[in-house]
């Protein structure tokens, strides 16, 4: 019953808080000076003004702030995110296309730097002075604060350049046309290096709340116990202490998750990889307000629905949040 | 009758051409694919109703044109196998060749070519391109003339490249607004050597080898695939291990001469004087101290144009003096320079009447610029007018529809600009500078230059039919603008082509990858 009451409550937050992302963002894409016909214009090497006059006006540019909102929001309710003005097709049908290939991304990047993560952090906060415990956070440190356009860089330096063994960019190469076997393959080499770039983000940040967590669990009266009973160092960290430190490290990988699109951005933006966050990237830059508005809204609801999940996760695996109402 | 004879001249040279080029070894090669970089993801693919780079590459493979260019700027035969223009330069005839076919098996006719003057016409951004076109006759399937209320000299280059696709009717004559037409980037029928497999915005554009293109044995390719790499560092990492065969528009210098060093590439900055790319100095002419002819003239002596070429160009641009790119045939390179000289620049701004106070500071100016990758330049703006008492302020715009919204509403002091001219002047330069497109959006004369004489040269030159005149008047036009000082002209945009050795006859013509690359092939 309270999971009931809960999931409500939070889906009557979700449509207030939809409802006032697209405002807002509405609002802030409006106060920006210059429009799409600027930058239709601009991929055009210049436009005529009669030309540039014809573009607001087939866009309903032209109209009043407040019509132009109310439509918009009227078409959202009947789940039409709209048209794009910069690629010419609907946004929902643009927004579907890319999708497949961020999650391919992120999903795996997550995956990547959560098991590699949480083995880093466990494995320091045995020794959490010695000097691979050290290495460790210096390397997860590095990760985290080198910027992605630079370290993606360096990868395609060493990687495509130097040593080629992966593709400078893209996710499939089109020459090859194999089987489904080769095509994975192809897809996979494509995937290493900005899958890598992706992870060690998020590496840092799990490798050193698990450390933390996990040296922290390490000091309690049960683990003490567990100790005396003579059971082995192994047992006892992947027997009771992993389970215990876990949950902490499962919350910050649902909000990471929920941040499908911010995180790509960049990493996309450097290996030309045809997701979401290139599209993001693109119709900012071109001033496509509702490709911009479909992926901001796609994206709140993401978070939305990625909380909740991580909420229920939660309450599977640590009992302790299901007595507490 | 004389472009007959021209014409003659020029086929025969271009067999000669051919035959010595077999005669060297260099046969070209059927087969292939060419795997090439596009900067940037084109909107849409039809350049009937959309210009632009990067539309062009891949529109030029698309569709054909009535005419192509060579690297003389002399008009060649593409889909008119042969041209004439009447005595008082108010007809021009068009003759087709017979055995053009779109892609869809459908013969090319004169009606084709009737419907694509009229969308054009209608729909594409360089309204003068077409604007004295009064009318198209058919009088039979392959003959098109085009009805002019005046001569219009202009019209030859606005008949090639990707300026006059020829778009099919049976489609695109359907009722639909042609430029948000479905078939601009799906189920594309065209008229040019290549067909369109798959377009995917974002990835790549993939075409194939169009088997009945009308000229025999072209095109030499299987196949072109054209990925769309944003990142330049990206394209330059894919040139260098093989990946990219072909690249146009690289333009950062250092990727340039660093690409310049690998021993399987070549770089190189022709292929781009139709499109005409230039970088300059833009100044309001009708507010604040820049409308002083002194004030800019005097800042035009304090920017040292060769610290530009050098420290921030690499010397992979040229210099450039006038509006018009220094490889067309109108450049006239004979006029007044502004070499760097400060005591000059502080006499002229002592003369207009700025002098210094007791900072050394006579008066303060704004400059913007629209892109990340001019800010060096703008910078170093700023620290060359500190010399002379002017204290800039950069305004930084957050991103290109920003600045292009100041630009076409002059709300602006000075500004870095890169403006194309895109093959005759009538098309990319006039806009720049009549009176009669002040403050019409960005790139338009955003500068508010007023000169009756500019005015009156550009009118008589965009009819004169004369090449001879034309270019005297265009001539002329350049010095006057250069000593009015509107704009001060800096340097070419160092676009540069780069491809892999194994690439036979790359498209190195006036207009580069914007034209058709049937006769590029595979060693």
């Amino acid at each position: 019953m309270a999971l009931l009451y809960t999931i409500a409550t939070r889906i009557m937050y979700a449509g207030i808080l939809l409802l006032a992302v697209i405002i807002l963002n509405f609002g802030m894409m409006h106060l920006a000076p210059g429009d799409v016909a600027d930058s239709i214009s601009q991929s055009m090497g210049g436009a005529d003004e009669q030309v540039l006059n014809e573009i607001r006006a087939t866009y309903g540019l032209d109209k009043p702030f407040i019509i132009q909102l109310g439509s918009y929001i009227g078409k959202v309710l009947r789940f039409d995110l709209g048209y794009s003005f910069f690629y010419t097709q609907p946004v929902s049908q643009l927004i579907f296309q890319k999708l497949p290939a961020t999650l391919l991304l992120v999903i795996t990047a997550q995956f990547l730097a959560l098991i590699v993560g949480v083995f880093l952090g466990v494995y320091s906060a045995q020794r959490p002075n010695g000097i691979s415990s050290h290495f460790v956070s210096f390397f997860a440190l590095f990760g985290y604060s080198a910027p992605v356009f630079w370290s993606g860089l360096l990868l395609l330096i060493g990687f495509s350049l130097h040593i080629q063994w992966f593709p400078v960019a893209g996710m499939r190469d089109v020459t090859i046309e194999g089987n489904f076997f080769e095509e994975t393959i192809d897809v996979i080499r494509h995937m290493v290096l900005p899958v890598i770039t992706l992870a060690s983000i998020f590496l840092a940040l799990y490798s050193r709340l698990s450390r933390a967590t996990m040296m922290e669990v390490l000091g309690s009266d049960y683990i003490r116990t567990a100790k005396s009973k003579g059971l082995t160092d192994r047992e006892i960290i992947y027997k009771h202490a992993l389970k215990n430190s876990l949950s902490p490290v499962i919350t910050l990988a649902g909000l990471q998750f929920s941040a499908v699109v911010s995180g790509a951005i960049l990493v996309e933006s450097v290996f030309s990889w045809p997701g979401l966050g290139t599209l993001a990237f693109e119709s900012i830059i071109a001033r496509d307000t509702p490709t911009i508005l479909g992926i901001l809204f796609f994206s709140a609801l993401v978070v939305i629905v990625g909380n909740l999940l991580t909420d229920l996760t939660l309450r599977l695996v640590d009992p302790r949040v299901r007595t507490n109402k | 009758m004389k472009h007959l004879i021209k014409n003659l001249f020029a086929a025969t040279a271009a067999v000669s051409i051919l035959a010595s080029a077999a005669l060297a070894g260099d046969t070209p090669k059927r087969g292939g694919t060419l795997i090439t970089a596009l900067g940037n993801t084109p909107r849409v693919l039809n350049p009937a109703v959309q210009s632009g780079i990067v539309t062009g590459f891949p529109g030029a493979q698309l569709f054909a044109s009535p005419l192509r260019y060579d690297e003389d700027w002399t008009p060649q035969p593409y889909l008119a196998k042969s041209w004439n223009v009447s005595d008082d330069g108010l007809t021009v005839t068009l003759n087709l060749v017979e055995n053009a076919k779109f892609h869809d098996g459908a013969p090319i006719t004169s009606e084709d070519i009737a419907f694509s003057v009229d969308v054009i016409k209608a729909h594409h951004p360089f309204k003068s391109m077409f604007a004295p076109v009064q009318s198209v006759d058919t009088p039979d399937a392959h003959t098109a003339i085009l009805n002019l209320s005046q001569p219009h000299p202009a019209l030859m280059l606005a008949m090639s490249g990707q300026l006059m696709s020829i778009i099919p009717k049976h489609i695109y004559g359907d009722g639909q607004d042609p430029k948000n037409h479905p078939r601009n980037n799906v189920d594309l029928v065209g008229s040019g050597p290549f067909k369109l497999v798959e377009f995917k915005q974002g990835e790549h554009v993939i075409l194939e080898r169009f088997d009945d293109f009308f000229i025999e044995g072209r095109p030499y390719l299987d196949k072109i695939v054209m990925r769309i790499i944003k990142d330049p560092q990206a394209r330059v990492i894919g040139l260098e291990n093989g990946e990219i065969h072909l690249s146009g528009f690289e333009s950062q210098p250092r990727n340039i001469n660093r690409l310049k060093k690998a021993a399987h590439l070549t770089a190189t900055p022709e292929g781009y004087g139709a499109i005409g790319p230039l970088d300059w100095l833009a100044f309001n002419t009708k507010e604040g101290p820049t409308s002083h002819v002194k004030v800019r003239q005097a800042i035009a002596h304090a920017v040292d144009k060769n610290f530009i070429l050098k420290a921030i160009m690499f010397d992979t641009a040229v210099e450039a003096n006038t509006g018009i790119h220094p490889d067309s045939p109108f450049y006239n390179g004979n006029v007044e320079t502004y070499p760097l000289d400060l005591d000059k620049s502080n006499a002229l701004l002592d003369e207009a009447g700025f002098p210094k106070d007791s900072d050394g500071i006579r008066f303060g100016l704004t400059i913007d610029f629209g892109w990340p990758g001019v800010k060096p330049q703008v910078e170093y703006v700023r620290a060359a007018l500190k010399k002379v008492g002017i204290d800039v302020t950069v305004r930084t715009s957050a991103d290109f529809p920003t600045w292009a919204k100041k630009m076409g509403t002059m709300d602006f002091q000075m500004s870095w600009d890169t403006v194309f001219n895109w093959g005759d002047p009538v098309i990319g330069v006039h806009r720049t500078y009549l009176t009669s497109n002040i403050a019409k959006g960005v790139w338009s004369n955003t500068q508010g230059y007023s000169n009756s004489t500019v005015d009156e040269i550009l009118d008589i030159a965009s009819k004169e039919k004369d090449p001879e005149k034309r270019k005297a008047l265009y001539a002329e036009f350049q010095q006057i603008v250069a000593g009015d000082v509107p704009i001060y002209f800096t340097n070419t945009l160092p676009y540069h082509t780069v491809y892999n050795n194994k690439v036979g006859n790359p498209p190195l013509g006036i207009w580069g990858t914007s034209s058709p690359i049937d006769m590029t092939y595979l060693k």
